[in-house]
């Protein structure tokens, strides 16, 4: 069995401690730390990366909050001013309204007095006109002069009868 | 795995033969002596050297340097990353956030054993982890390193590890006893592990593809043939579990030593 050659021993220990001791060293001193660096640097990397997409993440959710207010507010504006400008509108008209028809029951009542007068004044007439016939007619039928005094009594009595 | 250079005893015999243990001898590629010492250049060393060298290169390199270091890792790149999270999380897991300075340590142990161990799945390369005195030496590293460490740590209060809590007064020699040599037997466990399965792997495999060259491959042959073919895939499979093994119990006796009995 070569392993247990004893004269072959000392040559593989020399050479064992030769390549492990400079392998170690070139571990320890270069290789684990440079690997070490590399993972490190990434690790941070990585984490900055991610903080950087939460912040910008936060931002974007705060803009929207931001946003959606301006919104609710530019809409809550816009409902007073149409509710305002609605009620003046009404208010106006209601005045305009109410001033029309004054003025037209002002004419309304001017012109029942001009009627009321001119049916008057007709009525009169009519009175007058009577008279004077009746006194034309009884003239005429009797050949003498009638009683004026009767005669206004008849009319009036015609005309009240009739009215 | 496989060495080629037994065609010279197959020929002088007239007929196949194969010896499973041959690639595993040592040899020696510049013979050298320092101080008495034979320090020769062997394949072992050979393959160790080619081992830290891929090691370092493609660990430094892949990564590229400071100022192109890629948010965006490239293939080679994430094969580094990826080996250093694997540590990275069995340490986290096993020991806790005061093993991060051994972290260099298990790192070169897992590497090391995961490369020779892959490589020497190549065809004619030779796996130093296959020989018991280099399990041995790299489990030993970690048996006296994790021995230190809970000394320094804990001074006279490291004895309390082989004290476990709550057993009966009157049971506490025997048990103290059993912890101490199962605490000690550690590092052979951990050699033997590693170097039986590498052994064992390679050898079978030896074994089958001799069964291919001796039956020939119409004649039965294919049938070791495809078994090989699987069992190649199933050593890969071993190679990295055994590095995987080693780094997790190394993890576990730091823990031990750091934290005693104490969580």
């Amino acid at each position: 069995m070569p392993q247990l050659e004893f004269g072959d021993f000392a040559p593989q220990l020399i050479w064992l401690a030769i390549t492990f001791i400079l392998l170690y060293i070139a571990m320890s001193r270069v290789a684990l730390p440079r690997i070490g660096h590399v993972l490190e640097e990434r690790r941070t990397k990585i984490a900055d990366d991610l903080d950087s997409a939460d912040r910008l993440k936060r931002e974007a959710e705060e803009a929207l909050t931001a946003y959606e207010a301006a919104l609710a507010q530019a809409r809550a504006d816009a409902h007073a001013i149409a509710a305002q400008t609605r009620d003046k509108l009404a208010a106006e008209s209601a005045k305009e309204r109410s001033t029309l028809e004054e003025k037209l029951e002002a004419q309304l009542a001017e012109a029942e007095a001009r009627i009321a007068v001119v049916r008057d004044e007709a009525m009169n007439n009519v009175r007058t006109v009577a008279a004077d016939v009746t006194a034309e007619l009884v003239t005429k039928l009797t050949g003498q002069a009638a009683d004026q005094a009767a005669i206004d009594t008849a009319v009036a009595d015609a005309l009240s009868s009739r009215s | 795995m496989s060495s080629p250079d037994h065609g010279a005893a197959a020929a002088a015999e007239g007929g196949f033969h194969i010896d499973p243990m041959h690639q595993f001898e040592i040899s020696r590629i510049i013979p050298l002596e320092i101080g008495g010492i034979d320090a020769s250049f062997t394949n072992s060393a050979l393959w160790m050297v080619i081992v830290a060298v891929t090691a370092t290169l493609f660990l430094t390199l892949s990564v590229g340097a400071s100022k192109s270091r890629a948010l965006v890792p490239s293939r080679a790149q994430l094969v580094s990353e990826m080996a250093y999270e694997f540590i990275a999380g069995i340490m986290r897991d096993i020991v806790g956030p005061s093993g991060q300075k051994f972290f260099p340590i298990i790192f070169t142990l897992f590497i090391f054993i995961l490369l020779c161990n892959l490589f020497g799945m190549l065809p004619y390369a030779f796996t130093p982890t296959s020989h018991i005195i280099v399990t041995f030496a790299l489990a030993s590293v970690v048996f006296i390193g994790v021995t230190l460490v809970g000394i320094f740590k804990h001074g006279f209060k490291f004895v309390k590890l082989f004290i476990p809590s709550g057993v009966p007064v009157w049971l506490l020699p025997l048990i103290s006893v059993i912890e101490v040599i199962s605490y000690l037997s550690r590092p052979i466990s951990l050699s033997v592990r590693l170097f039986a399965n590498m052994l064992a792997g390679h050898t079978m495999l030896k074994v089958f593809a001799g069964f291919i060259v001796s039956l020939g491959f119409i004649g039965g042959g294919f049938l070791p043939f495809f078994f090989a073919v699987a069992l190649t895939g199933l050593e890969v499979l071993v190679a990295f579990l055994q590095a995987y093994v080693f780094a997790v119990l190394s993890c576990i006796y730091l823990n031990d030593a750091l934290h005693l009995h104490d969580h």
